[in-house]
């Protein structure tokens, strides 16, 4: 009963790493190029594409710092305020085709913060006018068209967006705008709140203009074309029309960026070209693997057979990682890397305090498979204990809470996050699939030890 | 063997490797990078292979036309490091025109500007974490073998490896320029959950010997658990620092300094536990019977 289990063990384990290792392979490995996970189960499209994402130290880019200036924006709408700016500036980047930016709003110190990464960004200049300009939100009435316009109009973008004429009304004149219910029907519709100078003018535009489209643009592009239905004489309008909550929200959260300039200065950037980054990682690589084959060797030439053992778990410990990290998605910094290989040489460290354990019961005469069973049991409390100061450094780190008074730097996040991880996943292979292994072989080591001391005797 | 018979030794090889560190702390201070300070970093690569000037060292003279440098240092081949005030964009690529007129083609590999503000924010926070990791290793170690004088003695331990990491690079600052940044005080950190990491295995053991052996004295206990726990103690070290050190000779130069505080603190932390950790615990056990 006891072998089976142990064998079924073994096999979950066995399996564990061969999966691990087909996600942790890279694409391509010289000649070999890995086939994609892309399969139909049971009728079920299942496609999983795990990569390594490198941060901004390794693959180059940009990030930037920026503080949000809000002087002349009431204290209650600060946040709302801050949330605009980010999402306008998502949406700009996104449109600039820069994949994987990270946009983040942060606060300290009474300050309002966004702080950018934009992967691949080598021009910081040219970053900075992208993301640092203030939304313009301008009111534009569409001209009527004839019907030979209205057919060119479909074929060309541009012969569409040239008919709509400008108001004078812009996000200047806009107090604010929120996502609301409407009371009587529950449905979503988006409110304006004219302030006083816009007041007179967005009455006199709705009252000349029923039944014309009042348009909405942002940054030069319409993100609305409502049609004016009645005359507004007090500056407040709501917006009702086919869109869910989530895009009312939305739709809000960009007028609200037009409505509330947001000035922008630079705090803090910081620029890396690719090159640099190439040379690192090649070269940190390069090292780990040196270092995994030492620490191996070492531990074969110091504990032997047990040495071997560790060796399979350390591994196992390797491929592990690396898997996982694809798998979460860890951003991987230069600092990060070299938490992965420290982490590498503690893994050995409970596999160590297991076997020093070990060799102290068989020195008092137990026999070998009682050893190991109370080698594994009395290291326990020391692996546990030891291992927790290190959970909690990691956990200082990395910050996951965010909060302000301490670190939010990537690269000490990075190195953190590889330390943690490592930190838990050795305690599974140090502890639990060592353990498997070494009942696995015991077999092997009793004979092994019996010709040794039937050589001695 | 009664290795504790020699306490006055270990302190004495503690004390070798920490009053320089501390001396030079004291006189020179530490070279904070402008992660802390704020100002502009700029690495350079000049892709001109054959640039006479730049290897005669008139680089610095021309770069003090357009920029005010503190640090001008070579960083690989054909790459400079350039440190100095903040500098914005504009400024940067003006500076960047003007030396492609006399050295010819050039790459931006790195460009770093830090307000002041953030600078000053980040001293804030790494002493905040630097307490807190203290604090929290503090209280668990003391409620975790339910004695006050384990946790100030691993406390003790973890400043001495502390301080020698902070006078090493003190001493590394002023001799070769190596800057304290935002990972240095990664390393720091790090270096602490090291220290107690091995401290908490030996002390482990202690309490495990007392409890077998009640009546045993501290010390013969301590003996027994240090040589107990010595030989895992340095092949645990071993592997770490097999690793640090292929990472240090290899690995690339972004990355070298951290690597080498790990290196120390690796080092130190070891040492501490066996070697000072234990000692102290003795010590002020003593003064509390006396």
């Amino acid at each position: 009963m006891k072998q089976k289990s142990l064998a079924k063990q073994l096999f979950l384990i066995f399996f564990l790493t061969i999966i691990a290792g087909f996600i942790a392979l890279p694409d391509q490995f010289a000649n070999f190029k890995k086939p994609k996970i892309d399969f139909y189960f049971w009728g079920k499209h299942i496609y999983k594409d795990y990569q390594l994402r490198k941060g901004l130290d390794i693959q180059g880019g940009m990030q930037v710092v920026l503080e949000a200036e809000m002087n002349e924006i009431a204290e209650e709408d600060k946040a709302t305020a801050l949330e605009a700016s980010r999402e306008i500036i998502a949406k700009r980047v996104d449109l600039y085709g820069i994949s994987e930016a990270s946009i983040q709003t942060s606060k300290a110190n009474e300050q309002n913060r966004l702080i950018i990464e934009l992967p691949g960004i080598s021009d910081p200049t040219q970053a900075l006018e992208l993301v640092g300009k203030t939304a313009l939100l301008e009111f534009k009435l569409q001209k009527k068209l004839t019907q030979d316009e209205i057919i060119e109009a479909t074929r060309s973008p541009q012969i569409w967006l040239d008919s709509f004429i400008d108001t004078g009304l812009t996000g200047k004149q806009l107090k604010r705008s929120q996502a609301q219910l409407d009371p009587q029907t529950s449905k979503p519709i988006i409110s304006l709140e004219m302030n006083e100078e816009g007041r007179d003018l967005f009455a006199d535009i709705t009252k000349q203009n029923v039944d014309e489209v009042l348009a909405i643009f942002i940054d030069g592009m319409p993100i609305m074309t409502p049609v004016i239905s009645t005359p507004i004489l007090d500056g407040k309008a709501v917006i009702n029309g086919d869109f869910d909550i989530e895009e009312a929200k939305n739709l809000a959260i960009q007028l609200n960026a037009g409505a509330l300039p947001v000035n922008i200065k630079v705090l803090e950037q910081k620029t890396i070209g690719a090159s640099l980054g190439d040379e690192s990682i090649q070269k940190s690589v390069r090292a780990g693997l040196i270092g995994l084959a030492l620490v191996l060797l070492f531990m074969i030439l110091y504990y032997g057979w047990l040495g071997f053992v560790a060796s399979i778990s350390l591994v196992i410990y390797a491929i592990l990682t690396i898997a996982l990290y694809k798998v979460l998605g860890v951003v991987l910094t230069l600092p990060g890397i070299a938490g992965l290989i420290l982490t590498i040489g503690m893994a050995v460290d409970s596999n160590i305090l297991i076997f020093e354990r070990m060799k102290e019961e068989l020195r008092v005469g137990h026999p070998y498979a009682r050893a190991m069973e109370l080698g594994f049991g009395r290291a326990w409390d020391s692996i546990k204990d030891a291992n927790l100061a290190s959970i909690f450094t990691a956990l200082v780190l990395i910050n996951p809470l965010n909060f302000s008074f301490l670190n939010t730097s990537g690269m000490v996040k990075g190195f953190g996050l590889t330390f943690l991880i490592g930190t838990l996943l050795s305690l599974f292979t140090g502890v639990i699939v060592s353990r498997l292994l070494l009942r696995a072989f015991l077999p092997v080591f009793t004979k092994f030890r019996k010709k040794d001391e039937e050589l001695r005797s | 063997m009664n290795l504790m018979k020699f306490k006055k030794i270990y302190f004495l090889i503690s004390l070798t490797f920490l009053i320089p560190g501390l001396i030079s702390l004291l006189l020179f201070g530490l070279k904070p990078a402008i992660d802390f300070t704020g100002g502009s970093l700029l690495e350079l690569h000049f892709l001109n292979s054959d640039n006479a000037n730049l290897k005669e060292n008139n680089f610095e003279d021309t770069l003090a036309q357009f920029y005010e440098a503190s640090v001008v240092q070579k960083s690989g081949e054909n790459k400079i490091l350039i440190k100095g005030k903040e500098i914005d964009n504009q400024a940067k690529d003006e500076l960047l025109v003007n030396l492609n007129e006399s050295y010819g083609q050039l790459e931006v590999l790195r460009f770093e500007t830090v307000g002041p503000i953030l600078g000053a924010e980040l001293l804030k926070k790494t002493l905040v974490a630097i307490f807190l990791v203290a604090s929290i290793i503090t209280f668990y170690v003391w409620k975790q073998f339910d004695e006050l004088k384990y946790g100030v003695c691993a406390v003790l331990a973890m400043l001495h490896d502390s301080f020698i990491l902070i006078g090493a690079f003190s001493l590394l600052g002023h001799f070769f320029n190596v800057e304290v940044d935002v990972l240095f005080v990664t390393a720091l950190l790090t270096t602490l959950s090291f220290s107690i990491h091995d401290t908490i295995v030996v002390y482990d053991r202690i309490r495990e010997l007392k409890r077998k052996n009640p009546r045993s004295n501290l010390e013969a206990t301590a003996n027994v658990a240090v040589l107990e726990t010595l030989s895992r103690s340095i092949n645990n070290s071993m592997t770490i620092i097999i690793m640090l050190l292929s990472l240090a000779v290899l690995g690339g130069d972004t990355i070298r300094w951290f690597v080498i505080a790990l290196l120390i603190g690796a080092i130190t932390g070891t040492y501490s536990s066996t070697f000072t950790a234990v000692p102290l615990l003795l010590v002020v056990n003593k003064k509390k019977i006396n």
